[in-house]
């Protein structure tokens, strides 16, 4: 009846657990196609794909598809963000722009932005401009909705002491707005920093446009199965990259923020 | 206990609601430091009976009551309840927190949290409804069945958890502090229901709380805990008249002098692992 | 006569920018001066064509049939494996770095992989669903798991709230709001696997059709896919606040509560 799990397995210390499931998973992934519990032509060996990334690693065009990848999504997420709290604070500044807006917002947003992949296609062909289109319209939104959520949270009191006061736009903006605007903004960059990974690969995937998305495509058409293993698990660190750099990122910028606090404690 | 259906009713009660609480001791293992919370705790509470727990605050209430509860193992000694020992919650016991708001599912209505328990008992719905709806008049609430708990007084929260304890019928009611939170006019017609309901319904009811005069008012038996690691310091019989009153009571010459004993006694608890001896020279 | 000015002024904020965007669109494109951008009525017209015929039951219901059944097979998996990861801390702290890589994956490219394991059918499209889709279920719930409060558990123990009952009527329960946040990051990413998927490989669906059309030069058919996507989305997203609202009505209302204190 009474279940105290932590008394079971005393064993392995609890900072070592992470590590020995990463080694279980490797060991898994190497022993299954070996032992033919999975044919080897849908599933490598580890040790394989980690030759064939070997191998990708010493060549120059791995280089170039990863940097294509790093761009798109970077230049993308730049827009992205440079367009979200521009139209965020001053959608977000002013209500009746709110009330007009939100209907539009509350529409455009759950468009699922691979719609515009033929759109994007007919406009800008193969190239990295398509990538571009994708990932600012998939990662504008977080950032967008968070600012305007943020510029909204904005203490009615402090409002109306800083309108007591008389303070100008300017002063508003940087003193009262963006300190409280700026915890949800980076939540907002958290989750725009992979969608935009993932929008970026797709767009190479299925449109072909430059990167590692069409370098996994082609080699899936070419059989090449532990290349194409080798690129998927480049992707997944890119992706734990991003993820640990959005994290650390707000953590730096938001060391002064309670919730950050909160989540360092527990 | 094959036999407890054959016993008469307050024969089997009598046997049922008798909480014993031997050797019972707490020490919490961490990676880095050991804490012991209670050291050895012995005590009984027979069964009908209404007894306090006081004791300083950090005096290791919460622990105690959770281990009779059978919601934490003790490290060492026992409790039984009516000859049992508690090894996990038992059926014949039911408890109330401190914590209303954070002991009643707010995903359900009043009359849902008080029927939930009921349901586990596998009661049919006839009795079920029956029984919800006694308990919700006997504390006062029987025109907010349909409410969400969040949409209540922190007071009425409260007996909203204290419905719900006594629709379980419980053979002893375990109360953690649960007057802790409200306001001072509340709390004290939270008392008077405590009280009255325990003169209707006659279980046993063990009432933890760190206020003399609460403890004073409310029991027939006052426990003092000394500072933690807990001992039972010793333990006050209440000699008041069965029917308490607010004003009456609290004016009572006996009143003012229980309440200076148990006070005394908290005063020492406080220093007892200190100076061990110090009850004989304090001033 | 105020509350129907007052309606009105409601009505003008709602529809004002989008009727502007629309004539916007109406007078930039009219006469045909774009190639890429057909006027509306031609839009409307290919829209009426192109998916109020066979397509309908060959392109577009399988499609959301797909995606009904990845979604419902990625919800039932995640909150499953979650409540498993949730209530035992030991087997959440070995699997968490491999759950972490698997959550940053990028989705589309298990595209591939599973082509290679199930080629281009109904089972690749709804495994992409489900592989995808899963992890903010996953993680949401195994977050929602932790965090049942103490207090609670302890008041659900007390009564004899155990196995079954007590994962129905105190875990996912307390762990709803939390399920139901990541079902709808999960709603997203299933909707755009499904398109993904049908666009990189397959020969129907609403991706394909899509796809074909910007392939074929059939600019107002493709951009009358792109709006029925966008109408797709959009309806999506309304059917799931009904159900956010119907399923956590009592956490808006608690949130309120603690918020008015």
């Amino acid at each position: 009846m009474t279940w105290y799990p932590h008394r079971r397995i005393r064993a392995v210390p609890d900072g070592l657990l992470g590590p020995l499931g990463l080694l279980l998973c490797a060991g898994l992934l190497e022993a299954a196609p070996r032992l033919g519990l999975v044919p080897a032509a849908y599933l490598p060996p580890l040790s394989e794909t980690a030759a064939a990334l070997a191998d990708e690693a010493a060549g120059g065009a791995f280089w170039s598809a990863l940097a294509d990848t790093l761009r798109g999504w970077g230049y993308g997420l730049a827009v992205a963000a440079a367009a979200g709290v521009g139209l965020g604070l001053v959608i977000g500044g002013a209500a009746p722009l709110r009330r007009v807006t939100a209907s539009t917002i509350e529409f455009l947003r759950p468009i699922p932005s691979v719609a515009l992949v033929p759109l994007a296609v007919l406009l800008y062909g193969t190239g990295q401009t398509s990538t571009l289109l994708l990932v600012v319209y998939a990662s504008v939104w977080p950032v967008l909705l968070q600012v305007l959520a943020g510029v909204r949270d904005v203490d009615p009191v402090a409002r109306d002491t800083a309108a007591g006061f008389r303070l100008s736009w300017w002063l508003r903006l940087r003193h009262l707005v963006w300190p409280t605007t700026l915890p949800f903004l980076m939540t907002g960059l958290r989750l725009a920093a992979s969608v935009a990974l993932i929008l970026a690969v797709t767009a190479q995937l299925v449109i072909g446009a430059p990167g590692l998305g069409r370098e996994i495509a082609r080699a899936q058409a070419a059989n090449a199965v532990d290349r194409m293993y080798a690129l998927v698990v480049v992707t997944g660190l890119l992706g734990v990259a991003v993820n640990a750099g959005a994290r650390a990122l707000e953590r730096r910028v938001l060391f002064w923020h309670a919730s950050v606090r909160k989540e360092a404690a527990a | 206990m094959t036999t407890r259906a054959r016993v008469s009713p307050p024969a089997a009660l009598a046997r049922r609601g008798r909480l014993e609480v031997e050797g019972l001791a707490k020490t919490y293992r961490g990676k880095r430091r050991t804490f012991e919370a209670v050291r050895d705790l012995t005590f009984t509470v027979e069964a009908g009976e209404l007894a306090c727990v006081v004791g300083p605050s950090g005096a290791g209430k919460t622990t105690l009551l959770r281990c009779i509860a059978g919601l934490l193992p003790p490290s060492a000694g026992a409790v039984r309840l009516g000859g049992e020992p508690v090894l996990a919650p038992p059926p014949g016991m039911a408890v109330v927190f401190q914590e209303y708001a954070r002991s009643l599912f707010p995903w359900l209505t009043v009359a849902q949290n008080v029927e939930l328990p009921l349901r586990q008992k596998k009661l049919p719905k006839a009795a079920r409804h029956g029984l919800v709806e006694r308990s919700l008049a006997a504390v006062g609430l029987a025109d907010v069945p349909g409410a969400h708990p969040w949409q209540l007084s922190g007071g009425m929260q409260q007996r909203v958890a204290i419905a719900r304890a006594l629709a379980y019928e419980p053979d002893v009611l375990l109360m953690d502090e649960p007057f802790a939170a409200v306001d001072a006019q509340t709390r004290a017609e939270l008392e008077d229901l405590t009280r009255s309901l325990w003169h209707e319904l006659r279980m046993t009811v063990l009432f933890v709380t760190h206020d003399i005069d609460e403890a004073v008012y409310l029991g027939e038996q006052v426990l003092v805990l000394s500072a933690s690691p807990t001992v039972v310091l010793d333990s006050v019989a209440v000699d008041l008249p069965a029917r308490r009153e607010q004003l009456a009571t609290r004016a009572l010459p006996r009143f003012a002098e229980l309440r200076a004993e148990v006070f005394t006694l908290i005063q020492r608890a406080k220093t007892y692992h200190t100076a061990p001896p110090a009850g004989e020279a304090r001033a | 006569m105020r509350m129907l000015a007052a309606g009105a002024v409601r009505l003008a904020y709602l529809l004002g920018l989008p009727a502007a965007l629309i004539a916007l669109w109406g007078a930039v494109t009219a006469g045909d001066r774009y190639l890429y951008y057909p006027p509306l009525d031609e839009i409307a017209a290919a829209f009426g064509e192109t998916w109020f015929s066979a397509r309908l039951a060959d392109d577009v219901l399988p499609s959301l049939g797909r995606l009904a059944a990845g979604y419902s097979g990625a919800v039932l998996a995640g909150v499953a494996l979650g409540v498993l990861l949730g209530s035992r801390p030991r087997l959440r702290a070995l699997s968490e770095p491999a759950l972490e890589f698997c959550r940053a994956l990028p989705p589309p490219v298990l595209i591939p992989v599973l082509m290679l394991v199930a080629g281009i059918g109904d089972t690749m499209k709804i495994t992409v669903i489900v592989t995808g889709a899963v992890w903010p279920v996953l993680l949401n719930t195994v977050q929602g798991v932790r965090s049942v409060d103490e207090i609670l558990a302890d008041t659900a123990r007390c009564y004899g709230l155990t196995g079954a009952a007590r994962l129905r009527r105190l875990v996912l329960p307390a762990a709803s709001p939390a399920i139901v946040t990541g079902m709808r990051q999960a709603l997203s990413i299933a909707l755009i696997l499904m398109v993904i998927g049908e666009m990189f490989a397959s020969s129907s669906g609403l991706g394909f059709a899509i796809v074909q059309f910007q392939r074929g030069f059939a600019i107002p058919e493709m951009w009358s896919g792109i709006f029925l996507l966008g109408l797709v989305g959009f309806g999506l997203s309304l059917l799931f606040g009904l159900f956010e609202s119907r399923v956590l009505g009592w956490y808006r209302g608690l949130r309120n509560a603690r918020r008015g204190e």
